[in-house]
């Protein structure tokens, strides 16, 4: 168990390293938010006083569109010197490499949520500083690398990479995002919990299948 | 001497198309067994299955006395793999590279061992600087060290002179030669006949998918010239 967490925390860290190097994923991934906030306040004449039956939506496709661009870099910075060959040649189960690959991904998208989030919030909706707000992303993020990862490396061998990707997972993706969004409404509003826990039922449903489907799944894809 | 690498009857499809036919391939520790044959004889192919990066279709492998093909993440560790692609990171330092892959194999002592290892290519005045301001020649130099920092016994080396200049492909076969040495086994594939073949000790001839001729002494490029031609 220690072996496979240090195999896993050596994957993070290089992942880590290089997109601190880099910049390529991150700084995408942020202006591309930051990008997309500003397209719907003029593309729906937001106001403080409108906003509210709308941040749910903006704030969840904002982090989906984002994340995406995280997503097709993961896989794709593994190609150059077919560096995914070194991965593979590691003594470990391969369904760790995924672990690691997916950990890093959410890692990319929270960091992208906690820049996000507080900007809405001090332009528009000041409540979406909650905790509860707070639990929906973490999980609707971590869902979301979960399958995005292995739409990723499915996409990674593929020519037209770039467009495979979006085109498979967003539908994929669709029940998550309609659970985070009700979830998130339901805490915007300060409805019962009872009212909307099914729908954090569903993003906790959505990571274990995606997650154990990647771990399964991964060996077939990446392998000859 | 004891058997450290055991294919029998390797054999790989992609789609309906037979690219190996019942390869068997015995190596023991201290030989060096280079495999050639001309483009799309399978070598690449079989180099990949018996680095348990690809699965065949049929056949049996044994690492190290272990079943590649049920435990190939325990076979692994008992591998390091010189590639022509370099399996490296550009934007990571040389020694960043290498103490990434350190820890994926749980190297004991990694800073005294990446030392050596960058030491031993002459990399390491070169150690904080980004593998993509390195030379072809030196990116090879950094792969063999990265295959062998794990001390593997088993070495594998996949069209290894591919790309090198004259002069970066004499400095390649002399750290092959010492890599070779330890009671490592070494298989390395190659369609060159005029490169690398010191200090091997059989050559085997791919085509169609199948060993055509074995060559255990007289190892020199017109006798495999002639061999490949036969074949």
């Amino acid at each position: 168990m220690r072996t496979a967490l240090r195999q896993v925390a050596a994957i993070v860290r290089k992942d880590i390293l290089l997109e601190l190097r880099t910049r390529e994923s991150i700084t995408a991934m942020i202006v591309f938010a930051v990008m997309a906030i500003v397209m719907f306040n003029f593309a729906l004449r937001l106001r403080v006083d409108t906003f509210r039956p709308l941040t749910p939506g903006v704030l969840w496709v904002t982090l989906v569109f984002a994340g995406t661009l995280g997503l097709s870099r993961s896989m794709s910075s593994e190609q150059i010197n077919q560096a995914i060959d070194g991965l593979l040649l590691a003594p470990c189960d391969r369904s760790l490499i995924f672990a690691a690959k997916a950990i890093t991904n959410a890692l990319f998208t929270l960091a992208v949520a906690l820049l996000v989030t507080p900007v809405m919030a001090v332009l528009f909706d000041e409540t979406l500083l909650q905790p509860g707000v707070g639990l929906v992303v973490l999980l609707g993020v971590v869902g979301y690398a979960g399958a995005g990862t292995l739409i990723a490396t499915m996409a990674a061998s593929t020519r037209a990479r770039e467009v495979f990707l979006p085109i498979l997972l967003f539908p994929l993706a669709l029940p998550l995002l309609v659970a985070a969004v009700i979830a998130t409404s339901g805490f915007l509003d300060r409805l019962p919990l009872g009212e909307f826990a099914a729908w954090i039922g569903v993003e906790l449903a959505f990571i274990v299948i995606f997650w154990t489907a990647g771990a399964l799944l991964f060996e077939y894809l990446v392998e000859g | 001497m004891t058997v450290l690498l055991s294919a029998v009857n390797i054999g790989k499809l992609y789609g309906l198309r037979p690219v190996l036919r019942g390869v068997s391939l015995d190596v023991a520790r201290g030989e060096f067994v280079a495999i050639l044959g001309a483009n799309g004889a399978g070598k690449t192919t079989l180099l990949r299955i018996l680095a348990t990066l690809a699965r065949p279709n049929g056949g049996a492998l044994t690492i190290g006395g272990l079943d590649a093909l049920a435990h190939p993440e325990r076979a692994r560790a008992l591998i390091g793999l010189v590639s022509h692609q370099p399996l490296i990171y550009p934007e990571l330092t040389a020694r960043e590279n290498l103490e990434f892959y350190g820890r994926i194999y749980g190297v004991p002592d990694l800073a005294a061992r990446v030392e050596t290892a960058l030491r031993r290519v002459n990399l390491w005045p070169r150690r904080d600087d980004l593998a993509r301001t390195f030379s072809r020649g030196m990116i090879q130099r950094l792969t063999i060290a990265r295959a062998v920092l794990h001390d593997p016994p088993l070495l594998l080396l996949d069209e290894p002179f591919t790309g090198l200049d004259q002069a970066s492909a004499a400095n390649l076969s002399a750290l092959l030669r010492e890599a070779a040495l330890h009671e490592r086994a070494v298989v390395m594939t190659t369609h060159e006949l005029s490169r690398g073949l010191d200090g091997v000790t059989r050559a085997l001839i791919l085509k169609g998918g199948r060993i055509a001729h074995a060559l255990e002494r007289d190892i020199t490029a017109p006798a495999l010239a002639a061999l490949m031609t036969e074949a």
